[in-house]
């Protein structure tokens, strides 16, 4: 039956991508959205129209290079996709008429091809896969992200969608056990517990009906991978849990998505409708005799409601408290029935095994950790956005060739978003996987990577990893309630220029406190960015507390910017941006700071090309008093 | 609340497909404060009669979850993301600048109603950090300066 839905599908989709017609790709998930690829839709809109042309305009995913959004592809007809990066409304209207009058496809303009040798000959355009960023990169997860059309069946299914799902059927459940035993695939979610022997343990279980829960409630502040996969390929997930259900023998599933994701909702409804519509959910699905249904709930914005037992109290309408495990939830979760609870990126993951094998699958990664894993990369690598990997590249790789280095000097990396640790560059050469990390004081996490360099202050971030760990604690148990309290509250007094010497003792007892005894993965993660950051980043907090002073130039009590003549090139940027007129100076000339009228507003550092202003500890500057600062 | 207005609402509950299930406490909370734009005491009180539970009870969950909130919302939504990156990145500049242009803070209302303001943890646009989100455009790369424009833009329209 699969068969011929997907020969109907596979001609659909080729007769809307292989047309005589030029095919336009735009990618319009959230953040090419953000960047404006709306604006740069309706300019195309508009282009054809006034060119008086026809082409088939495609929305696809996020296809992982954020910073080249907004990304248009063009696909003339008997050609392969161009790529265009940073596509504005104006250079969307100049490159579709060069391409739609004369055929000419801007070499200059290409950020690279999704065509074979030959054309990057011809043409003069790289592929696109071959970018520095995307080069060491391998797509399983995210193959079809950005790729294809998520809204559109056809193109999920001409792409393979669903032949996990059928091969599952001929599997059998205990033989779908067996095979993801063999891919050895861990939890995605960050603890890494062996996706299998959840399955196996909610297959064993006794009680009925059973549930399958989708962990769909990303909270992890700078990270969007699942958002990521939700809008630009819903139907693997859909996939995924199907063969859950089938593997454990549920009836129905339930993804819980976080509701800022707004458009992540909209594609997975979609999606869902779509294969209740093909067949492939409601009841005797492939005349298998298997019945399952999913629908979606909306998280109401807690963070710990990513805990397990946490969401399932969410789920069940309560406050969303963890509770104590044991009894896990594959014995008794949703409604005290017994539940499997997998991470988005798992469900992901799992057609891709289903589909090619599990043999196929532990080919990539390391003996202990097989498979590819997504991780979001930002902060202040040259190159930042969704990225997917195979386990056990070091850190090194991620940052130098991927993100492309940092602008200014590297400092950290954080590790596991806000529960995990920041790392210092002697510990890049680390291979990630979810062992060495732990090792290291941080976790793998879902996926966060926050680089940081010589501009960020490590107390600060700590103290915004705890802020936030603090205002999110669900204060169930002590240790998190109160540990992170204290922690909050010493770091807001260090970066205030009161910290004591024995803060440092104060955080280390409360940190190590918590880690030991608080109830849920919430709270005993919670203290990881002080710990890690005191271990590998004390001279900073001494600094801080002792010389009260902080050399990033962040905290703002405990700085004081000055220019550095021997760098400024008096080029007057900085004049022109600053909103209390305190840089003064002759055009060529090195200028200077006046710090009784400077606001610490910022806004000098960012447009200095030369990084020339930077942060003295404060009263250690000479002759910038307004007396002596004449202006004529 | 009068009989009438409670079997009222009650009746608009079941016609968008709510059964009294406890478990659709939360989904209740969405749905009123989407048709309604906040939680007000009334809508604690229909959400109860219609579950049959304690208002204490819908206080209890509704007050735990940053979603909801209990206050009028303005004219324009504004969102200040204060995930990770847009921390990096200045996000709680923006926030500031909010305070001191709107001088409200977050879950607040400004008085003559046009904005209400809200931070929120992320909102998963992070390599276009700093970002703000009004009436569900993202606006990405901000500071201080573009911030306020946006709003002024908003102001007028």
């Amino acid at each position: 039956m699969l068969e011929q839905l997907r020969l109907e599908a596979k001609q659909r989709w080729q007769e809307r991508t292989t047309h005589n017609q030029a095919v336009i790709y735009i990618g319009t998930a959230s953040c090419g959205r953000a960047a404006g690829a709306l604006e740069t839709l309706q300019a195309i809109r508009e282009t054809l129209q006034d060119l008086g042309k026809e082409a088939c305009i495609i929305e696809v995913g996020c296809i992982g290079p954020c910073y080249l959004e907004p990304l248009m592809d063009i696909a003339l007809p008997g050609m392969p996709r161009v790529s265009y990066a940073n596509v504005t409304p104006a250079m969307a209207r100049q490159i579709l008429t060069a391409c739609l009058t004369t055929g000419d496809l801007s070499p200059g303009k290409a950020a690279g091809h999704f065509g074979d040798e030959s054309f990057t000959q011809t043409s003069g355009i790289q592929p696109f896969f071959d970018l520095p960023m995307l080069k060491p990169q391998l797509r399983i997860i995210l193959q079809k992200c950005g790729i294809i059309d998520p809204e559109d069946f056809d193109a999920a299914l001409a792409t393979g969608a669903y032949q996990g799902l059928e091969r599952a059927f001929t599997l059998g459940p205990e033989g779908i056990i067996l095979e993801m035993q063999q891919a050895g695939l861990r939890g995605r979610g960050g603890a890494g517990f062996p996706t299998y022997r959840k399955w196996q343990a909610a297959r064993a279980a006794a009680g009925k009906p059973k549930y399958v829960v989708c962990n769909a409630d990303e909270g992890d502040p700078g990270a969007f991978m699942n958002r990521a996969l939700l809008e630009g390929d819903p139907h693997a997930v859909v996939e995924g849990m199907l063969i859950g259900g089938y593997a454990i023998g549920a009836r129905e599933g339930i993804v819980y998505m976080r509701a800022e994701y707004p458009l992540a909702v909209k594609r997975m409804r979609k999606a869902i409708g779509q294969t209740y519509a093909s067949g492939l959910l409601g009841s005797n699905i492939c005349n298998s005799g298997f019945d399952f249904d999913i629908r979606i709930q909306e998280g109401a914005g807690a963070f710990v409601c990513g805990e397990e037992t946490a969401l399932i109290a969410s789920l069940e309408g309560l406050r969303g408290m963890p509770r104590p495990r044991p009894p896990y939830p594959t014995d008794r979760g949703y409604k005290g029935k017994p539940t499997l609870i997998n991470n988005t990126e798992s469900f992901g993951t799992v057609p891709a095994v289903l589909r090619e094998g599990g043999e196929w699958f532990r080919q990539f990664g390391t003996a202990s950790n097989p498979g590819t894993k997504t991780f979001s990369l930002v902060g202040k690598t040259r190159y930042t956005g969704l990225i997917e990997i195979p386990l056990g590249m070091t850190l090194r790789q991620v940052v130098e060739e991927i993100g492309g280095g940092t602008r200014l000097p590297f400092k950290a990396i954080q590790t596991g978003g806000p529960l995990g640790g920041c790392l210092p560059a002697d510990r890049l050469d680390t291979p990630i996987t979810y062992e060495t990390m732990r090792e290291l004081g941080s976790i793998m996490g879902s996926g966060g990577l926050i680089v940081m360099d010589e501009s960020t202050c490590n107390v600060d971030m700590a103290r915004y990893f705890v802020g936030f760990a603090c205002s999110e604690s669900c204060g169930n148990c002590t240790p998190c309630r109160v540990g992170t309290r204290i922690l909050k509250d010493t770091l807001e007094k260090i970066v205030s220029g009161e910290g004591e010497p024995e803060d440092l003792e104060v955080m280390q007892r409360a940190a190590e406190t918590m880690n030991n005894s608080s109830l849920c993965g919430l709270g005993q993660a919670a203290s990881n960015p002080v710990i890690s950051s005191l271990k590998y980043f004390r001279q900073e907090y001494e600094e801080h507390i002792h010389q009260k002073f902080c050399r990033s130039a962040v905290c703002t009590e405990l700085f004081e910017f000055t220019i550095l003549p021997e760098r400024c090139t008096g080029c007057g940027a900085c004049v022109k941006v600053c909103p209390a007129t305190a840089i003064h100076g002759e055009r060529k000339q090195a200028h200077t700071l006046d710090t009784t009228r400077c606001v610490k507003c910022n806004a000098c550092v960012r447009v200095c090309p030369v990084h020339a202003i930077v942060g003295a500890p404060v009263g250690t500057q000479a002759g910038t008093t307004r007396q002596d600062k004449v202006v004529i | 609340m009068t009989v009438e207005r409670l079997i009222q609402s009650s009746d608009e509950f079941w016609a968008a497909g709510f059964t009294g299930k406890l478990e659709e406490l939360i989904p209740l909370l969405q749905y009123y404060q989407e048709t309604h734009g906040y939680i007000s005491p009334e809508g604690v009180e229909a959400i109860a009669g219609f579950l049959g539970i304690s208002e204490a009870r819908v206080y209890t969950v509704a007050s735990f979850y940053a979603q909801f909130r209990f206050q009028k919302p303005g004219k324009n939504h504004v969102c200040v993301c204060l995930g990770t990156a847009c921390h990096v990145q200045g996000g709680v500049d923006l926030a500031n600048e909010i305070h001191e242009h709107l001088h409200i803070r977050n879950g607040e209302t400004t008085p003559d109603g046009q904005f209400d303001f809200k931070e929120v943890a992320c909102l998963g646009c992070c390599a276009q950090a700093a970002v703000v989100e009004v009436n569900g455009t993202i606006y990405a790369k901000m500071n201080r300066d573009k911030l306020r424009k946006v709003l002024k833009e908003h102001q007028h329209a």
